[in-house]
């Protein structure tokens, strides 16, 4: 998609965002590209910056948050080895914060999973509950919801979107540009789905039987297909 | 033996939290449990006017809250019942004059000397809302058979069990038989199937609800009178624990299907 060094993780205060080596500016503005490319992934998340080693003046992070705020996102960490950036940090009245305490969703093995240099793998979010109204997900990975998602809750997603249950709100998957990213429901009825750049609503027609099915993108439009157990 | 803290809320306004706090007060105070209804929509009270008692209001919540006078002075005792009690909400206040912690307070004091607490919460998610939650030990959610009052209750149900409270329990009000027969209101199933949380009351529309509220003198007083009044002594008797099947309203073995959802009892 781009060709720059950012990674984005979820964690379970929102987002981690890992900025490259390169100069502050030209990371912010890899930065800006990254955030202008999927704004309906970003808007109204909260992400947590981490800047590694570099040595950042209180005006260079205030540069951050104010290019994060532009696209409707908080800024509410630094996340730093240097103790310059890290009282930048602090006199901004953002959280200093290192990794370890960012709740990972899924810890693993000692920094394993952001050896340098390697291609990411793609994480998933497994969440084991009902989402209701007003209540939503956030992941640059797959999720997975055992449970249903209400009307009024959303659930946005970098790669695919499972559920469990029932979908009657808002999934987005592929959110960060993928468009070959799926959607799969036991029932599939959501207020409205997307996939990519894509928007489709639920078909207007009175319920019919319960059917799994399965969302992807065809020839450019969002067709969902149901699950007959047979067909593969 | 300490207090049973009830908040009844909802999200939406306008679905009937204080008719039910009232009735429910009364059904309760009437099978000899020692009552205390709390009018927590500070600036906007009117559980005063519906049970009666607006003309003897001295103090107020926020009187307690802020130290002008001490709780039993607030206390409107309604002369009808034997321990039927209210503390009513300020009305030149506004929510702000509240905090959670102050609830708590309140309420641990009132649990020595009464079987229940009931709080009617106001409505929305903000300030009154979390006041209102944060003392009890179980939750009613009041919603209409309608569905921006479902999306409403749902979104209350989530606010809740992020905070862990107990799992709430749902009465669906202002149902109408007839309009859910011809497809026009959300059937019963179809709230309980979203909502997915315990049933424990269905009380159906009647004009008699809203003449006694302009009265001032709830319809749970009168309890045979009406399917009504009779649906909220059935909630009562639930509260307590008792196993007692819905009303069927006038629609024969359709509302039974829903025993199943109400917790039998004991815990």
């Amino acid at each position: 998609m781009s060709s720059d060094t950012i990674t984005i993780k979820g964690i379970r205060k929102g987002l981690l965002v890992t900025l490259g080596d390169g100069n502050w500016g030209a990371e912010l503005r890899a930065l800006e590209a990254r955030l202008g490319a999927s704004p309906s992934f970003f808007r109204g998340g909260r992400v947590a910056l981490d800047v590694g080693a570099r040595e950042l003046s209180r005006s260079e992070v205030e540069d951050a948050r104010a290019l994060l705020t532009r696209h409707q996102v908080e800024l509410w960490a630094v996340v730093s080895t240097n103790p310059v950036t890290e009282a930048a940090t602090q006199e901004l009245g953002l959280v200093v914060s290192v990794k370890t305490d960012l709740g990972l969703p899924h810890p693993r093995g000692p920094e394993s999973a952001l050896e340098e240099g390697e291609e990411p793998f793609v994480e998933g979010l497994v969440v084991r509950r009902t989402l209701r109204s007003g209540q939503d997900l956030r992941h640059p990975g797959h999720v997975v919801v055992i449970g249903d998602v209400n009307p009024g809750a959303e659930v946005v997603a970098g790669g695919d979107i499972v559920v469990w249950g029932r979908v009657r709100g808002m999934v987005h998957a592929g959110a960060l540009g993928d468009e070959g990213a799926v959607i799969c429901a036991l029932d599939l009825a959501p207020t409205q789905l997307r996939i990519a750049g894509r928007i489709a609503r639920s078909p207007e027609e009175q319920r019919r039987k319960l059917v799994p099915e399965m969302a992807s993108v065809r020839e450019g439009r969002i067709v969902a297909v149901p699950w007959h157990g047979s067909a593969r | 033996m300490a207090a049973r803290v009830v908040t009844i809320t909802s999200g939406k306004g306008g679905v009937g939290k204080t008719t039910l706090a009232a009735n429910l007060g009364v059904a309760l105070a009437m099978q000899g449990q020692r009552v205390v209804v709390v009018d927590a929509d500070v600036g906007l009270r009117n559980l005063d006017v519906m049970l009666g008692l607006e003309n003897r209001v001295v103090y107020d919540l926020v009187d307690v809250v802020e130290g002008r006078c001490r709780l039993r002075q607030a206390l409107v005792r309604d002369k009808r019942l034997s321990e039927f009690f209210l503390l009513p909400a300020a009305q030149t206040r506004d929510k702000s004059a509240v905090q959670p912690d102050d609830m708590v307070r309140v309420c641990e004091s009132l649990r020595e000397q009464h079987d229940f607490v009931l709080i009617d919460s106001p409505a929305g998610i903000e300030q009154g809302f979390r006041y209102a939650v944060a003392p009890a030990d179980e939750i009613l959610i009041v919603t209409n058979p309608e569905i921006a009052a479902v999306r409403d209750a749902d979104r209350v149900i989530g606010l809740i069990e992020a905070e862990e409270q107990d799992l709430a329990q749902l009465i669906i009000n202002r149902l109408r038989p007839d309009m859910v027969r011809r497809g026009e209101m959300l059937d019963i199933a179809d709230v309980v199937e979203l909502l997915a949380i315990d049933l424990i009351g269905i009380v159906p529309e009647d004009k008699a609800i809203l003449i006694s509220a302009n009265r001032g003198q709830p319809l749970a007083f009168s309890s045979d009178s009406s399917l009504a009044g009779r649906a909220f002594h059935n909630i009562a008797r639930r509260l307590l624990g008792k196993d007692v099947p819905f009303i069927t309203l006038h629609e024969p073995g359709v509302l039974e299907r829903f025993f199943r959802f109400v917790r039998s009892g004991g815990d």
